[in-house]
Order: structure tokens, then C-alpha cells, then sequence
């Protein structure tokens, strides 16, 4: 195969050695394999001389093209609007479909600063859709965002299941929440959030946004609230949640913690670095089991 | 002509056309290699042509014109002041004369030995290694890098001609100290680990980098590994640990080429001083005293805010006049990490890293790559194969090394342990000295002339991993 005198030499070396030793195989497997058990990184793959085995290589493969696809699948926006319309708790309102200016993939991912705001059409659509009383003075307590951001399939998977979770808390409330239809936005960024709040007088918004995929997590949702939110508000104005999915943070927990901040976030009138987080998190904390370091023995 | 075209410090002929140039600033962002972030800027050329044309009157600024012409002010930037405050006219001496085109052809020609570049590297400032990259092909930025020789050490020596170096990176996303064993364990035994073990924590605080800190030290000295050890955390972190007693090998910060972006990160040039002075103290290291560990990357200072319309690459190598002024042990570009809106696919990620190498190298920095994209980046694994191939040809200090190149904590995608090890093999590169002799001694390798591993589990590991693995 290869013509390489020193690689030949070496295959030649490894073969004797492997007869020697019972072993065939071109693939040499780890025995240490089983400290998966302690993390998802890829340890213990074992190797075809030095490189990644076949099998190995094609699970790489194959996450990385699902990482991939959800960058690059457009959001299903129609379907989505059809599920959520359905819903017993879907706020009142025909969700608003909305676009930034952004115009395509290849955009969205160069220029940020268009992701952060909305098309001309889509400012028009909420201009006209103000609060029915607005001319009394009053407003929507909170605008839920729905923003495709770098995974659709996070929106997809993972948008339904969490507001399921959510919006009877916040309509259920003693303090109930008054919530704006529905606003979807495509080729969206986290900050375009506030123009979406801004342009419908919102006390507060709610972003539900598709996080950047890693590897292992292609569905990943990030939420952000911004207290009375402003076009050019900065992320030090935003609380975050993170990796929500079912393999991360899930639902129910996650949905207890957007609670509680936007709650806290009323009450202060704050959001962002100023409104800190004191819950409990019992889904954050550490495994005290696996704390300890086998490799000088300690147990 | 238009007030613009009039006040324009450069224009060049172009057959029927002549173009305009406003200042230095503006005819290196406009010569400079196609990529997003500038394009971001608004500071990129405007056509292919104008970009080639930039490059032709950017060919013909002599040398010494970046040394009376600062692209951020010097009294606005204390980076700035650095650079032409240290400005060693000695060693300029010789390249004195010389255009941006000369210095080219110079630093190509058998006049620039390894021996004259390591002589006139103080005289070189980090707009004029920006400048003559620009106008480089990568076969230019291979081979002259490549000549420049750059040595570090702490408790192994980094950099020597035909040698490679890995930083073993075991990060996990809860810090799990057993997950972080598990991958330092798989690094090792894939003989990775040689330039640092190197952690980026997931909750960045001080007493989590001193719990990091004591594990590391504790494999260190358990196993007798010539190596050194890093949190990843902020530099007044680890000033802190520091103080606390904690063991710290190398100190880190994340630095960028202006002073408002290392304002953005939270430190100035004082707390490098700082922070070095405060390692040196403990006298850890064995066979040397480089104590520092930077992290850089071109598009930084715009992601900041922070560029003052200087285009991301030459911002990028004023961060190696920081990085210079510390003796670090270890640079290290993270070039694909920032994204697709400053460098958009694998062609322009591979540029990026080709030219921070060349410059960095230029400049006498122990520069190494982290070679590596983000999944909405238009890029893949073969794009990373031909980046590390590209930078082990041009003498890359060091990669990373990673389980199966999937950093779980960061989410992105860097070189593999066993990605080193083709490396190896394809260019016949060696770990550090002291710790290839520590491989061979432990029998992690079992040839390493060869760099052929040991089929077994090494003894000195098994004691370790017997009530583990079961039945060992």
C-alpha cells in the first residue's frame, strides 16, 4: 500500500509483535477504554497504527454532519406555527412570522449585525400589531422570541416541549404574566430580541434561540431575558440559560429557572449582571463520586 | 479628483486606472488576503483588483516609514508604545533600506540565514512583518518560517529544529476531576503532553483554578512527567492563586494587539509584569524560565470594538509585541475558533494560520496553532489535516492535542492525540527531548525513532488503573 520504506518497516515490526501476542487485528483497542464512563470525550478510541480507526471515524463523521445540518436547515416556520397554534397555552394571537435583515445563510453567518435586527416588512408587522389597549396605556408584560439562530433543529426538538413548560407557569401565576402572541423570527441573532420587545412596547422578552452545535449537541436551546428591552442593549443587560435539551438542561428545570428570573426580573426592574441569580440548582451541581483523581490514587 | 483621491497618502497606476489609498491603515487592510472579518470592518478592498493593486504600492513603503507612522496612535496605545519604544535600531541595521517588496525577496534569499534572521528579529516591528506577509504566498510563510528557530523551556525545551509539540487540552464541561484524569491519561498514553497539560476551566474562578492547579501538579509529580502544567483562567486569577500557594507552572492570559482590547480582557502591560514577576518567584521550572502562556487570534480587537480601523491581521501580530515583551514559553493562535464572520472556511482559516505562524516566528515568539473550526464554520477535518501538515512542514512549535478533536467543554473542533502522532510520522517530527526520553522510559513509546506505542498497557500505569479496569 504505501511506499514508504520506514512505515512498511514498522507494519512488518507490528505484526511479529501482535503474533507474538495473540493479537491480528490492524486495530489495536485501548484498554482503558472503559474511563467512558467518567466523559463523553472520545478517550479509548483505540488506533489502525497511530491513526483513528474506521468505526471511530465515521461516528466523527456523522456528528459532525449533524452539526452541520443544523446550521444550515432552514427553520420549518409554517410547521412550526401549525404545532404551536394547536397548543391549549399558546398565547392569544396568530404568532408573528417575522425575518431579520439577514438575507440567507451565508450572510447571517458574516455579518452579525444583520442578524440583530429585523427586515423593514417584519418591523412593519408589529408596528401594526400593538397591544389592543395601547391607546389606555397598557402593555404586554413579556414577548416570547422565537429566533432560529445556529440550530433550527434545536427550535424544532426542543421549543415546543420547553414553552409547554413555561407559559402555564407565567399565565398561571398569582401575578399572572400577559403575554404577546408569539413572535418567530429566521436568520435571527440573541439581540434581535430587543427589537422585536422594543417594537411591541414589551416590558420584558424572552429569547429562545439556537445555539452554536457542538459535536455531541446539534439541539442545543439558549434563552436570554432583557428587562425592558432597547435595540443596542448589550449582553451585559441579558441573563442567560443555557444547553437546554434533553440530554442537558432539561425542561421542567429549565423552565423553573426562566421563572424565577423573569419573576426577579419584574420585581427589580433589572436584568443582566445587575439580577443575580440566587435559586437553587440542583442539576448544576457536581457528582461528589466522580470527583476525585484515580491517576495518583486517591479514592 | 475628488477630497478623498487629494488627501490620499497613496495612489499606484494601475494601466488606465490610478488607485487610492488613504493612509498606511488603510493600503495594508486593502492588501491584505481576502477574509469575512475585514469584509465585516468595512476596511477589506473593494475588488480582487484593488486588492492586488494595495499589495503593489504596499511593495513599495520602505521599511522605516512603520517606524514614523503609527496605525494607532502613540499616544492613544500603550501596545504602540511598546513597540516603538523597544524598537532596537542596531538590529535593524541591516534591513534598514529595504522596501516591504525588498524585504521579501530578502527574507527568501540565502542572505537571510537562521542565524542573521535570530539578529535582526528586535529590529523587526509587528507592522512590518504584517506588512511583508501580505504580500507572501503560504509557500513564502512555510520557508521562512521554517529558518526562524525559536527556543522556550521550563521543565523540557520546546521549539528545536525538527521537533513538534503538543499541549494535551483535558477540559470538561463540569471540570470533573475524573473526567479531566480520564483525558489526561488517554493524552499520555498517546504520548501528547509535551509543550503543557493545559485546562480551560468551565466555572472560571480561583478556588476552581487552584483545585485544577493542585490535580495537574499532583499527576506531575506522581509520574515524574518533564512537563508543565496551566489553568486557562484570567491573569489576575492565577496572580491570586499565586498568592494563595497554589502550584502555577505557567501563567495565561488571552492578549490582543491594542490597548482597548486587552482593556476589554481585563488587564494592561503592568499586570503581565505582574503576573511573571510573581511565577518567576516560584522557581518551578527546571530547565528554564519562560513562565508565560498566550492565547491570540486575528479578529479580536474588532470583536472588541477595539481595532481603530486597522485590519484583523496586522492587529493580530501587534499582539506578538505583547507577548514578546513576557518571554513566554508558549504563543498560541486559536485561529478558527473566533468563526465564520472573521475567517469564513477552511481556505481563509489556513491562510490565517500560516501568516500568525510566519509572523509570530519572525518576530522570535515559540509560536504553535491551534488548528482547529467551529461547526458553523465552512470547514472539516481535511481542512485541518492540510493546516497541521502545512504547519509541521514550517516548524510549528506546538498543536493541540485532544480526544478524538472534540473538545466537549468549548464545543469545537482542534486537533486529535492521534492526529499528532501522523504528524510524526508523515514529517518525522519529535516530542520535546526530556519528554520523549520520559516515553521511552515509562514505555508509553515503545520505539521512538518510530513513534510506535506500546501495544500493552505501561506498567507504571497499570498500578494505577487496576482496581479500574478490573482484573489488571
Amino acid at each position: 500500500m504505501s511506499t514508504d520504506n520506514r512505515i512498511k518497516v514498522d507494519t512488518d515490526e507490528l505484526q511479529n509483535d501482535d503474533l507474538k501476542t495473540g493479537q491480528d487485528s490492524a486495530v489495536t483497542d485501548n484498554p482503558w477504554e472503559s474511563l467512558r464512563k467518567f466523559t463523553d470525550a472520545r478517550i479509548g478510541l483505540g488506533r489502525s497504527g497511530v491513526s483513528v480507526p474506521t468505526k471511530h471515524l465515521l461516528d466523527f463523521q456523522l456528528a459532525h454532519a449533524r452539526a452541520q445540518d443544523a446550521v444550515h436547515s432552514p427553520l420549518q416556520t409554517e410547521q412550526l406555527i401549525d404545532n404551536l397554534v394547536q397548543q391549549s397555552w399558546c398565547p392569544a394571537g396568530l404568532p408573528f412570522q417575522l425575518h431579520s435583515q439577514a438575507e440567507h445563510r451565508a450572510e447571517y453567518l458574516q455579518r452579525p449585525d444583520l442578524g440583530r435586527r429585523l427586515n423593514s416588512g417584519s418591523q412593519q408587522i408589529l408596528q401594526d400589531h400593538q397591544h389592543p389597549k395601547a391607546a389606555q396605556g397598557e402593555r404586554y408584560d413579556l414577548a416570547i422570541a422565537i429566533v432560529d439562530g445556529l440550530s433550527a433543529r434545536a427550535i424544532e426538538d426542543n421549543c415546543l416541549p420547553f414553552l409547554a413548560q413555561l407559559v402555564p407557569l407565567l399565565t398561571g401565576h398569582k401575578q399572572p404574566w400577559k403575554i404577546a402572541p408569539l413572535a418567530i423570527v429566521e436568520q435571527g441573532r440573541v439581540a434581535v430580541g430587543d427589537h422585536v420587545g422594543e417594537l411591541l412596547n414589551a416590558r420584558c422578552v424572552l429569547v429562545l434561540v439556537g445555539e452554536r452545535p457542538g459535536l455531541s449537541s446539534p439541539d442545543s436551546l439558549g434563552l436570554y431575558l432583557t428587562w425592558n428591552p432597547k435595540v443596542g442593549h448589550t449582553d451585559a443587560l441579558r441573563n442567560c440559560i443555557s444547553n437546554v435539551r434533553p440530554a442537558g438542561y432539561r425542561f421542567p428545570e429549565a423552565a423553573r429557572k426562566a421563572l424565577y428570573l423573569l419573576n426577579e426580573a419584574r420585581h427589580l426592574e433589572v436584568s443582566g449582571v445587575n439580577l443575580k441569580d440566587r435559586s437553587d440548582d440542583s442539576a448544576l451541581e457536581q457528582d461528589d463520586n466522580h470527583n476525585h483523581n484515580f491517576l495518583i490514587g486517591h479514592s | 479628483m475628488s477630497a478623498e483621491q487629494q488627501h490620499a497618502a497613496f495612489r499606484h497606476q494601475a494601466g488606465q486606472s490610478t488607485f487610492y489609498f488613504r493612509d498606511l491603515a488603510d493600503l495594508m487592510a486593502k492588501a491584505t488576503p481576502a477574509r469575512s472579518g475585514d469584509r465585516l470592518a468595512g476596511v477589506a478592498a473593494r475588488s480582487a483588483e484593488e486588492r492586488a493593486v494595495a499589495q503593489m504600492a504596499l511593495a513599495d513603503v520602505p521599511l522605516k516609514r512603520f517606524l514614523s507612522e503609527a496605525l494607532i496612535p502613540y499616544e492613544d496605545d500603550e501596545v504602540t508604545r511598546l513597540i516603538m519604544d523597544d524598537h532596537d535600531k542596531n538590529a535593524f541595521a541591516p534591513i534598514s533600506h529595504l522596501t516591504v517588496g525588498d524585504f521579501r525577496d530578502w527574507l527568501l534569499s540565502d542572505l537571510a540565514t537562521t542565524s542573521v534572521l535570530e539578529q535582526i528579529r528586535a529590529g523587526i516591528t509587528p507592522e512590518m512583518a504584517a506588512a511583508v506577509s501580505k504580500i507572501m504566498r503560504n509557500q513564502d510563510l512555510i520557508l521562512v518560517a521554517k529558518k526562524c528557530h525559536v527556543k522556550s523551556a521550563f521543565r523540557n525545551t520546546i521549539g528545536l529544529p525538527g521537533h513538534l509539540s503538543t499541549r494535551l487540552q483535558p477540559n470538561h464541561p463540569t471540570d470533573d476531576l475524573s473526567g479531566i484524569a480520564a483525558s489526561i491519561l488517554d493524552g499520555l498514553l498517546y504520548a501528547n503532553g509535551d509543550a503543557v497539560i493545559g485546562i480551560n476551566p468551565a466555572t472560571d474562578n480561583v478556588p476552581q483554578a487552584c483545585r485544577l492547579m493542585k490535580m495537574m501538579d499532583e499527576v506531575i509529580q506522581h509520574y515524574e512527567i518533564p512537563t508543565q502544567s496551566c489553568v486557562l483562567t484570567h491573569v489576575t486569577n492565577t496572580i491570586e492563586a499565586i498568592e494563595q500557594g497554589a502550584p502555577v507552572d505557567l501563567v495565561f492570559q488571552s492578549i490582543g494587539g491594542t490597548q482597548a482590547t486587552n482593556d476589554s480582557f481585563g488587564f494592561n502591560l503592568a499586570t503581565l509584569q505582574e503576573a511573571r514577576d510573581a511565577a518567576l518567584s516560584l522557581k518551578r521550572g527546571t530547565v528554564g524560565d519562560n513562565v508565560m502562556y498566550f492565547e491570540t487570534g486575528q479578529g479580536s480587537s474588532l470583536s472588541a470594538n477595539a481595532h481603530h480601523g486597522v485590519d484583523q491581521q496586522t492587529c493580530e501580530a501587534r499582539a506578538y509585541a505583547v507577548a514578546r515583551k513576557f518571554s513566554p514559553l508558549l504563543v498560541n493562535t486559536v485561529v478558527g475558533f473566533i468563526g465564520p464572520e472573521y475567517l469564513y472556511d477552511g481556505k481563509e482559516i489556513t491562510r490565517a494560520g500560516l501568516e500568525d505562524h510566519f509572523c509570530a516566528k519572525l518576530l522570535g515568539l515559540p509560536m504553535g496553532c491551534d488548528v482547529c473550526y467551529t461547526n458553523h464554520a465552512n470547514a472539516d477535518q481535511n481542512d485541518m489535516d492540510n493546516l497541521m501538515t502545512l504547519l509541521g512542514v514550517a516548524g510549528c512549535t506546538f498543536i493541540m492535542g485532544i480526544p478524538g478533536s472534540d473538545d466537549i467543554m468549548l464545543n469545537y473542533q482542534t486537533t486529535s492525540f492521534h492526529d499528532a502522532l501522523y504528524a510524526r510520522r508523515a514529517l518525522g517530527l519529535k516530542p520535546a527531548p526530556e519528554f520523549a526520553a520520559w516515553l521511552e522510559q515509562v514505555e508509553i513509546f515503545r520505539n521512538g525513532q518510530s513513534f510506535t506505542l506500546n501495544n500493552q498497557l505501561p506498567a507504571r500505569f497499570e498500578q494505577s488503573l487496576g482496581n479500574l479496569l478490573g482484573g489488571h
